[in-house]
């Protein structure tokens, strides 16, 4: 059993002699070199948080978003190669506006994550396109109350109450499953999301990084303003802070 | 007795039955229409008001009909004529708001850019002979300024500070004209536009007197519930 693909991960099409397709997991591996991206669903909505490394200190900030809105009421945080996600994240943007076309109603967000799970897996199928270097984290709120998705390179789509994608999943995986989820309300998940991203940011590895927070409740999908925001990092600065003083 | 060939007699019904259905490729006539939209700019905003009855013809046939709405946070769009017409303009309107929405880069489309879009629209099905048979007016308030502007289905369009559509044009626009100072206040213009109502539901055949008001300020964006204006006919 090998876990190396020699020989067999040239392609898409190729299966390995114990039924692996190397090109997907390898896509998967791109997704992991990003940054973190956090999506949990609690009481009345769900909250998505990205760590949004700065490349370059010459960078404008708030530019090259990595959560997106895709339709009123839904919305998703990618990981992995940002300009694969703008390509997945139009084509959801397209298929919400195609369903609301045909059924003069908003997309429940089930349909869209299997949509956007069939455009993904599509690319894993030839020799001529390479799989999408990208997980979509979506979440939104209809008719059954807040969902979250998070769809991976190849194409599965599940339903999570926390997921993590990213450099640091695994840690932050740890610390949300610490937490109450179906307990919490959106503004109280909008601050853990912060305190575990500043938590588990890496100051040697990566220089500086904007937090990027965004809820999808009964109003919406919004990016949080810039008041949440700041007493969202307040409140994650002072957790770092007790923590070193403990 | 003469004899009845059935085989000519089948073919020729054969044939009559088979022509190709004269088919309608543009619209030629309105069919369902709503009846005049009126509009005028107040100190901090704008209002406009509708009757809420469609006819078919000379038939009230519904008579609780929204046809005012709203787009955005500080736009309100109101049309007369082919309600179907103004429905698919609707769509294609609620298609923008969610591509405005899903940019999220903290600007909206505002009334006059709202305006320049219907205009666009219209002018195209226009120059294609299939007009979308409106009567549009568009109010909103973007930046502090006020806005209120018509389109029709030609694509002429034009701003004011009063503006009305169909038999509106001619019998509300000379008492809103009136009416009309920079600094009037909104109880003035609300006032102004139901005696507007009611004159027309007066003298327009084709109107009720149940009708909605809307209003657009900086700080909001409404639609009433439906009013029903009191009458004396004497």
């Amino acid at each position: 059993m090998t876990s190396v693909g020699t020989g067999y991960d040239y392609s898409a099409t190729t299966y390995s002699p114990e039924g692996r397709v190397f090109q997907i997991e390898y896509a998967s591996k791109a997704v992991d070199n990003s940054g973190l991206s956090i999506g949990v669903r609690v009481k009345d909505g769900v909250v998505l948080g990205v760590e949004k490394i700065r490349v370059s200190k010459m960078h404008v900030e708030h530019s090259n978003r990595r959560l997106h809105t895709v339709e009123r009421h839904i919305g998703c945080a990618d990981a992995g190669l940002m300009a694969d996600a703008r390509n997945v994240v139009n084509r959801a943007r397209s298929e919400a506006a195609n369903y609301f076309d045909n059924y003069s109603h908003s997309i429940p967000v089930r349909a869209l994550a299997e949509r956007i799970a069939g455009f993904m897996q599509a690319h894993t199928l030839y020799g001529h396109v390479r799989p999408f270097g990208c997980s979509i984290l979506l979440a939104g709120y209809d008719r059954t109350g807040p969902q979250l998705y998070m769809i991976e390179p190849n194409g599965i789509h599940l339903g999570y109450f926390g997921c993590t994608a990213g450099k640091t999943r695994q840690a932050a995986k740890t610390e949300l499953e610490k937490l109450k989820l179906n307990e919490l309300t959106c503004e109280q998940a909008i601050k853990e999301v912060a305190r575990i991203i500043y938590k588990l940011h890496d100051e040697n590895k990566d220089k500086d990084f904007e937090l990027e927070i965004a809820c999808a409740n009964a109003n919406g999908f919004k990016v949080v303003s810039k008041e949440i925001l700041e007493q969202a990092e307040n409140y994650a600065k002072e957790s770092l802070n007790d923590e070193m003083n403990e | 007795m003469s004899t009845i060939d059935f085989k000519k007699s089948y073919l020729i019904q054969q044939e009559i039955y088979n022509q190709p259905l004269p088919v309608r490729e543009r619209t030629t006539q309105p069919i369902h229409t709503g009846s005049s939209v009126i509009g005028i700019k107040f100190a901090e905003g704008v209002m406009i008001a509708t009757d809420t009855q469609i006819s078919y013809g000379s038939l009230a046939q519904f008579r609780s009909i929204q046809r005012i709405h709203t787009f955005g946070n500080r736009t309100l769009i109101a049309a007369s004529g082919e309600y179907s017409d103004f429905q698919f303009l609707l769509d294609g309107i609620r298609a923008l708001e969610t591509t405005d929405i899903c940019h999220d880069d903290g600007k909206r489309i505002s009334a006059p850019e709202l305006h320049s879009w219907v205009t666009r629209v219209m002018g195209q099905n226009r120059a294609k002979m299939n007009p979308l048979w409106n009567y549009i007016l568009i109010a909103g308030v973007d930046k502090n300024r006020s806005f209120l502007g018509y389109v029709d289905l030609v694509g002429t369009n034009f701003e004011d500070n009063t503006l009305a559509t169909g038999l509106g044009d001619y019998i509300a626009r000379p008492l809103l004209r009136k009416a009309w100072r920079p600094d009037l206040t909104e109880q003035e213009a609300r006032k102004t536009l139901e005696d507007c109502m009611r004159v027309l539901f007066y003298r327009d055949a084709r109107a009720i007197n149940k009708i909605q008001i809307g209003t657009v300020t900086a700080t909001k964006c409404e639609i009433s519930e439906p009013i029903l204006l009191d009458t004396t006919w004497i």
